[in-house]
């Protein structure tokens, strides 16, 4: 398939999980793709895989609530591509699910400055990078807590936050070309749910809908993807659930 | 191959013989699928299919009164008779009758919820028991910026497209189970007779809604194929009982 071919992406916490499964189905479209993530070793290790398998990549250390790192990041990926078209700003952190009065005040302050402010400045620097060459599209890595209460609040409030940027930075570029959308996977098999499973929150995970299994990232991967194409042409603003049913019923 | 291929499936298309429908229609062959259009007018059902063909893709029309349990029955059973297999179930058909609440005859409103409301669920409760026999299928129903917004002369339409994202929810829940996935998708303002002619009878329709769709634009058919297609394949497998908007951004932005 080559239906990105030309064309340049970014994803953020492209490391693992969804980050990953959407660098690799990013590349097998055919885009080159920048693959960041906090951990080096991660992102060298999707590089390798997209590599291995025939499509270009190159790997970034980035901290997305630092704005030094997301601007080099994106000056890093038009350098190297000479161009931006897509862009998935899917790093985060759960933050675990303590109660409102033992949650620990800096790591609040983290899990909003990675989530939201991350969000915010991948946006900040990949729209002006999309508009030197006549748009592109952006998908916001949210949550079906974006949408609803889950135990984990400062999780909830972040991706509350996601949709609300999602929205507001859509209905101000969509003339300039940029499509910014977001997606809201429920329970996903990745590396994230697996920790909060082991620190015993599988207890208070709502099931997991019903089609009776965690979404494997792959299918998050396709979600985004559409949102990036062709296909998906007047879609604009849109929080896509992708949860197997949970929020239907 | 792509992502979102749609070879060796077979889609119904009701109404698929003119406007977004048939852009649905034209956007699925050309991903792959064989299509059924179900529609009323023969003559122009009948075109359709032949110039879908004449495009390389595999099309046949059965005429279809959607409002008629009998007449949903018997388009499954063509369609069949014809593809041998069903895997996608497009509700598209539908009419609008405008004009102030206060005014509207009982009538009217009726033709409106049989043939929206009444009709998508028909159709879906006809599809079932192939989807059922062949492990699962996709139903993708047509909903409308009406779905979620007012409409002040349009009630009975506004109430049978909210309805539609109600049944679609309800449809995904009871045959989530059967591996068929149930979504809707709401086209904002698209460029079709519908609009035409909403136009002709409220003039400055068009230019109202264009000011509020950031996209700058009127929609295309083909802008709504686009959700059709990715609704139709694989790519969407673990999407069940949403509603996308397909409609500029015009739902996010006051």
């Amino acid at each position: 398939m080559t239906e990105f071919s030309g064309k340049a992406a970014i994803v953020t916490g492209a490391g693992s999980g969804i980050g990953r499964a959407t660098a690799l189905a990013f590349a097998r479209a055919g885009a080159a793709v920048l693959a960041a993530d906090i951990s080096p070793q991660s992102a060298g290790e999707t590089v390798a895989m997209i590599i291995a398998a025939g499509g270009i990549a190159i790997a970034r250390t980035a901290d997305v609530s630092q704005s030094a790192d997301v601007s080099v990041m994106v000056e890093h990926a038009v350098q190297h591509f000479g161009r931006l078209d897509y862009a998935f700003n899917n790093a985060g952190i759960s933050g675990g699910r303590p109660g409102f009065d033992d949650f620990d005040e800096a790591i609040y302050d983290r899990v909003l400055a990675i989530n939201a402010k991350g969000t915010w400045l991948g946006m900040k620097f990949q729209i002006p990078a999309m508009l030197k060459t006549g748009g592109g599209a952006i998908v916001n890595m949210a949550s079906v807590a974006g949408l609803t209460g889950v135990g984990a609040f400062a999780y909830t409030a972040s991706k509350h936050a996601v949709i609300g940027l999602t929205k507001a930075a859509a209905t101000r570029y969509a003339k300039q070309g940029i499509r910014i959308n977001a997606v809201c996977p429920g329970v996903v098999d990745t590396p994230m749910v697996a920790r909060a499973a082991a620190n015993n929150v599988a207890a208070a995970m709502p099931d997991p809908g019903l089609i009776g299994r965690a979404a494997d990232a792959d299918e998050i991967a396709n979600a985004v993807l559409w949102l990036c194409s062709e296909q998906a042409s007047f879609v604009i603003g849109h929080p896509l659930v992708v949860d197997g049913g949970m929020l239907a019923g | 191959m792509s992502l979102f291929d749609l070879t060796g499936r077979v889609a119904i298309v009701t109404g698929g013989n003119r406007g977004i429908g048939l852009g649905i229609a034209e956007g699925l062959a050309a991903a792959g699928a064989k299509v059924m259009i179900a529609a009323r007018d023969p003559a122009l059902g009948e075109s359709t299919a032949a110039r879908l063909r004449q495009q390389g893709g595999d099309a046949a029309f059965h005429i279809t009164d959607i409002t008629a349990q009998e007449s949903c029955v018997a388009m499954v059973a063509e369609t069949l008779r014809v593809f041998g297999r069903l895997d996608i179930l497009v509700n598209n058909a539908g009419i609008m009758i405008g004009g102030p609440p206060e005014h509207a005859m009982l009538a009217d409103w009726e033709r409106v919820i049989s043939t929206n409301l009444t009709g998508a669920f028909l159709c879906a409760q006809a599809v079932f028991p192939a989807m059922q026999r062949q492990g699962g299928g996709k139903i993708i129903n047509l909903g409308s910026l009406a779905s979620s917004f007012g409409t002040a002369r349009g009630a009975a339409y506004a109430s049978s497209k909210g309805g539609i994202v109600q049944l679609t929810k309800s449809l995904a829940v009871s045959w989530g189970p059967e591996n068929i996935q149930v979504n809707a998708i709401l086209p904002g303002y698209i460029e079709s007779e519908l609009t035409q002619r909403a136009e002709l009878e409220k003039p400055g329709s068009f230019a109202a809604k264009l000011a509020r769709t950031p996209a700058g634009r009127i929609g295309t058919p083909q802008d709504v194929a686009g959700a059709a297609i990715f609704l139709g394949s694989a790519a969407s497998d673990y999407i069940t009982g949403v509603s996308i908007p397909v409609d500029g951004g015009y739902a996010v932005q006051i």
